[in-house]
């Protein structure tokens, strides 16, 4: 109960601190406007496949961005007044909620705005969208622990994405395979195996933060 | 047991004979494949090895979380070291072997393609060591990349490539080797082979291991 009661404060600061200056919204949002834009620029008409393709391209460096900002941005100071406050399990998991949810945000509007933009929608609608929101989830939830880890090591950005790519690569891996079968209208029974195999992916990733972090925590 | 010379000699002794009969004895006349079907009783080997070091170093790592004893993070740190390089071996033996079978070096095959990509795992792991300076937090922070990084490699060689078309033996509809291996002769090399090569590896690891405490207490 204690656990919940802080995890949701928590995510109330940090939904509350973001709605106020909406850095990180914004400065994503317009990552990945100027992104679509000088793809569409560039390839002005695509194939189905290249569309996919190079959405998640953009989707992936719009996470790392989007994510490494919550635990970089963090100042010493106010990092050790949450240490004294709650619990390290209570700070990761609000901070993985947070991110889960920036990121639906974020990736919803990128989808619509990429849809628009080169006026091609897949054929099956409901299931790319629901690949889209498993994979915000899987990034959110990966991004978030490998940003700890990263933002402890002080070195920042960069051993954020290095220690990132390895890391994500069978979820895209996964991703796309699941957005091709929603691109080619498949019927949906046959993407199971791939949904069941993300969110396995995200159970594991979520069991093994939550086991470590709290050493990671302790300074 | 790292002192002891028993098992060092029987590894020598395993390894030789696995060469030097693999190469002598007669083996299974299959269409394709034919005499580079001795590669299994190098390139598996190699595999073995590495995966039996990487869960060696990770259980090295997860005593050090529990202890805070830098040489359990030393012992981690040269079990990967040795690690990455039967890995880099085994993909190798698997190009090579691959050349002859498939056609090409680098088939794209999906296992080829997800074991560079566990290696690249690694490779972030001793990335990140060089990252940090200070002595304990780059031991706590890579011992809980190491234990974050583990499970991931698991589902990347073990898990992904069951689920998706592979020229690999027992992966994407093929039989595995029981059904090329008919009379089990094989066996009788493949098995020492395997035993020999870890033993190998973990001769490696505990000599990287005492130069690397003998510096240590020479500092």
């Amino acid at each position: 109960m204690q656990l919940f009661r802080q995890v949701k404060h928590l995510v109330k600061k940090e939904i509350l601190l973001e709605w106020r200056s909406k850095y990180a919204l914004n400065g994503v949002l317009l990552y990945v406007v100027s992104t679509v834009f000088v793809c569409f620029l560039s390839f002005v008409s695509t194939n189905p496949v290249t569309w996919n393709a190079l959405f998640w391209i953009i989707m992936l460096f719009a996470s790392i961005n989007a994510v490494s900002k919550g635990f970089l941005q963090e100042s010493r100071g106010r990092q050790l007044y949450i240490y004294t406050l709650a619990s390290p399990l209570a700070l990761i998991i609000s901070k993985t909620v947070y991110n889960v949810l920036l990121m639906a945000v974020l990736t919803l509007i990128a989808l619509g705005f990429y849809i628009l933009v080169f006026s091609y929608v897949p054929q099956d609608l409901g299931l790319y969208v629901v690949a889209t929101l498993l994979g915000s989830l899987s990034f959110s939830i990966i991004f978030t622990m490998v940003s700890a880890i990263a933002a402890k090591a002080g070195n920042g950005g960069m051993l954020m994405a290095i220690l990132s790519f390895p890391v994500i690569i069978p979820v895209i891996i996964l991703l796309i395979k699941l957005t091709k079968n929603a691109i080619d209208g498949l019927d949906r029974s046959v993407s199971l195996d791939e949904i069941g195999l993300l969110l396995v992916i995200n159970v594991l990733v979520s069991a093994v933060t939550l086991l470590l972090f709290p050493y990671l925590w302790r300074d | 047991m790292m002192y002891k010379t028993w098992w060092k000699i029987l590894a020598a002794v395993l390894v030789v004979y696995a060469t030097v009969w693999g190469f002598l004895s007669s083996a299974p006349e299959l269409p394709i494949i034919r005499e580079s079907i001795r590669n299994l009783y190098f390139h598996v080997p190699m595999w073995f090895g590495m995966i039996v070091l990487f869960s060696i170093s990770v259980f090295y790592s997860v005593k050090y979380l529990g202890s805070n004893n830098p040489d359990h993070d030393l012992r981690a740190v040269e079990c990967i070291n040795v690690g990455v390089v039967f890995g880099m071996l085994g993909i190798i033996t698997g190009a090579i072997w691959a050349r002859f079978t498939w056609g090409q070096a680098w088939s794209f095959d999906v296992k080829q393609n997800f074991a560079a990509i566990a290696l690249l795992l690694y490779f972030a792991y001793l990335v990140l060591r060089n990252a940090i300076d200070e002595e304990q937090k780059r031991a706590k922070i890579s011992a809980i990349y190491n234990i974050f990084a583990f499970p991931i490699m698991v589902v990347l060689l073990f898990v992904l490539p069951r689920l998706s078309d592979s020229l690999h033996p027992g992966n994407g509809g093929n039989p595995g080797f029981n059904a090329y291996d008919l009379d089990s002769r094989m066996r009788m090399v493949f098995y020492p082979a395997c035993i020999g090569w870890i033993l190998i590896g973990y001769w490696i690891f505990t000599l990287k291991y005492r130069v690397r405490i003998l510096e240590k207490n020479n500092l």
